[in-house]
């Protein structure tokens, strides 16, 4: 009798880890099945982009501007109008985020306004992306007379990047060892030598990382610069930065008005006729491909570099 | 005594050397906290140009209407100020993208850190990152040209545009900021829980879901506010598919504007620096920031109410 109830208990017992263990496979099944259908979601987008915009996809409508007739629009405008924005947001954003960063690792003491600094950065990274429009529009555009400009785009998206590229650096500063800095001060070097001569060679690769990820970020950013006032149909390039004479470079390009990539995309799809959507699509199978190109630089740098360092 | 065996001439450059490098340090310190001030300058003038630039809106429009009023038709001859229906149209697009990215992103997150191998975890990440990587405007090209004409099989007399589709959207591009923020606070969860987990017989989904999910909450509720803050202040998804007339509605079938779409399509026009619809930009942006801050503020109270100390 005593027996029997043993042996039920150990089979209710056994049966119940089954059902537990079949309850953990099933979950492994529904993990996967949710991760890669997001991951899916991602292939068809590039896919149908590329299919439907393929009819555009050629030299000329990477040649050509803005144009009433589907068929005949390109992007030349565009494409210039990014490449200018991103040089201007990568020549501020990259001294001013890694300047920041030395100075909240290496520099600053710990005190409340320290941490202000601090909370302020992490702040920002949540700021939704039209409000950096809105102060662009309200500071840069009216209060400092930039007008809808270049230069005014270049600096809203370099505000907007700032936090991603202080974090970013701060982590690759973090990850150099004190001894590296011990031994450099033992031999008499000041601090902004130690930061300057082996610090900052040492976070080179997160630094360059974290950059590339922010401009990634800033390339298929169109709230900000449409707030600013872009214009979708300009049909001339901003005047070049190159001169033929002394001093060879030209600054007149920051104050001209601008399109940009994701600009002249919206402007296609909020069009009722599909033939725009076409455009559309060939304009986002470019921006997207740009953008999965860099994220790929920036993960092929940070194993470079983290397979060279051994500290 | 060995140090008057140097002669002060030898000294004297070294000192003045030294004098210049100590110098030059404290220049490059100035400048280095100079760079960090950028921050905190940009919230400041944030805050500062969102209140100045409405307060000419706030002198026309009474803070009644604006919060009460139903109808926002700022540019009509008849406006009417209430920015109740942008706020509608924010939260309901909020809530499907949140609908989608919570429970997916959890799903997610609780797979990469406790049930997954190494190997695939590492290689995963990144890519599943690059889905908060592709810009707004490609994702509004998804949900107008390719989820709407797919809804619209499924649910007959769904309108071109509509708040579900936007959502949805939205929803998928938020899943790696909820999947990642979540899935580092399940790893912080020390590894002697979950062997005193298995030590008691549990399974790895018992484990999961009653030691480390518990553990980690106050973790995973920051990961929902970042997917909340984010999906909030999302624009051009709704901007172009979720349309662009104001609508007083919590359904998700109908098409709407949210506070971001409204800011768009003002932007759009090129309004005079003095006209009413240029400051009601301004003010219909101080909400969105109001009501960013207000899901953080909730989200720091509820992240320490749940912090579990190890």
């Amino acid at each position: 009798m005593h027996a029997v109830t043993q042996e039920a208990v150990a089979a209710q017992l056994r049966e119940d880890v089954n059902r537990r263990k079949i309850l953990d496979r099933v979950f492994v099944i529904v993990g996967l099945l949710v991760l890669f259908s997001a991951l899916l979601i991602l292939v068809i987008l590039f896919l149908d982009l590329v299919r439907t915009g393929a009819p555009r996809l050629n030299w000329d409508f990477v040649t050509s501007f803005a144009s009433r007739k589907a068929e005949r629009a390109g992007i030349l405008a565009a494409w210039v109008g990014t490449s200018l924005i991103m040089l201007v947001t990568a020549l501020v954003a990259m001294p001013v985020g890694v300047a920041a960063a030395i100075y909240l690792e290496e520099y600053a003491p710990k005190n409340w306004f320290t941490a202000i600094i601090e909370i302020n950065v992490t702040n920002l990274a949540g700021v939704p992306s039209i409000i950096y429009g809105l102060l662009a529009l309200g500071l840069f555009v009216y209060q400092f007379q930039l007008g809808q400009s270049i230069a005014a785009a270049g600096l809203t998206l370099a505000l907007l990047i700032l936090p991603i590229v202080i974090v970013a650096t701060r982590e690759a500063i973090r990850a150099v060892p004190r001894a590296i800095r011990e031994a450099a001060y033992a031999l008499g070097a000041t601090r902004w030598e130690v930061t300057r001569d082996h610090v900052l060679p040492y976070s080179m690769g997160g630094v360059l990382t974290g950059m590339i990820i922010g401009l990634s970020r800033a390339i298929g950013e169109t709230a900000p610069i449409i707030t600013i006032g872009a214009l979708s149909f300009i049909a001339f390039l901003p005047e070049s930065p190159f001169r033929s004479e002394f001093p060879f470079l030209s600054f007149a390009w920051l104050r001209d008005s601008f399109t940009a990539m994701p600009i002249q995309m919206f402007n296609w799809l909020s069009r009722p006729d599909p033939d725009f959507h076409m455009n559309a699509a060939a304009a986002g199978a470019i921006l997207l491909g740009m953008t999965l190109l860099m994220n790929a630089i920036a993960i092929y740098v940070r194993f470079r570099y983290r397979k060279k360092i051994n500290w | 005594m060995a140090t008057q065996a140097i002669s002060p001439q030898a000294t004297a450059p070294d000192r003045s050397a030294i004098r210049y490098r100590k110098g030059r340090d404290r220049i490059v310190e100035a400048m280095l906290l100079l760079a960090g001030l950028v921050a905190v300058f940009t919230t400041v003038a944030i805050v500062f140009i969102l209140v100045y630039e409405s307060l000419p809106f706030f002198d026309r429009v009474s803070v009644r209407d604006f919060l009460t009023d139903t109808m926002w038709t700022p540019l009509f001859a008849e406006p009417r100020y209430g920015i109740m229906p942008l706020v509608a149209g924010t939260l309901v697009t909020t809530f499907v993208a949140l609908a989608v990215a919570i429970p997916a992103g959890t799903l997610i997150a609780i797979y990469l850190s406790e049930f997954a191998p190494h190997r695939l975890r590492e290689t995963i990440k990144p890519i599943l990152e690059l889905l908060g990587a592709v810009p707004t405007v490609v994702y509004g090209y998804f949900a107008l040209l390719v989820v709407t004409p797919f809804l619209q099989q499924l649910i007959p007399g769904l309108p071109g545009f509509n708040m579900l589709s936007a959502g949805l959207v939205i929803g998928v591009m938020i899943i790696p900021y909820v999947a990642s923020v979540s899935e580092d606070a399940m790893r912080a969860v020390p590894n002697y829980m979950r062997e005193g987990s298995y030590a008691m017989g549990a399974t790895r989904f018992q484990t999961a879901t009653r030691v480390v999910v518990p553990g980690a909450l106050s973790g995973i509720a920051a990961a929902y506010i970042l997917g909340i803050s984010r999906a909030v202040g999302e624009t051009m998804v709704v901007a172009v598919a979720a349309g662009l007339q104001p609508n007083l509605t919590w359904n998700p079938t109908e098409s709407a504007a949210t506070i971001t779409a409204f800011i768009v399509q003002v932007s759009l026009g090129d309004l005079p620096h003095d006209s009413i619809g240029y400051q009601s930009i301004f003010a219909a942006g101080l909400v969105l920031m109001v009501m960013t801050l207000v899901f953080n503020i909730a989200g720091f109270a509820l992240t320490r109410r749940f912090r579990e100390a190890y």
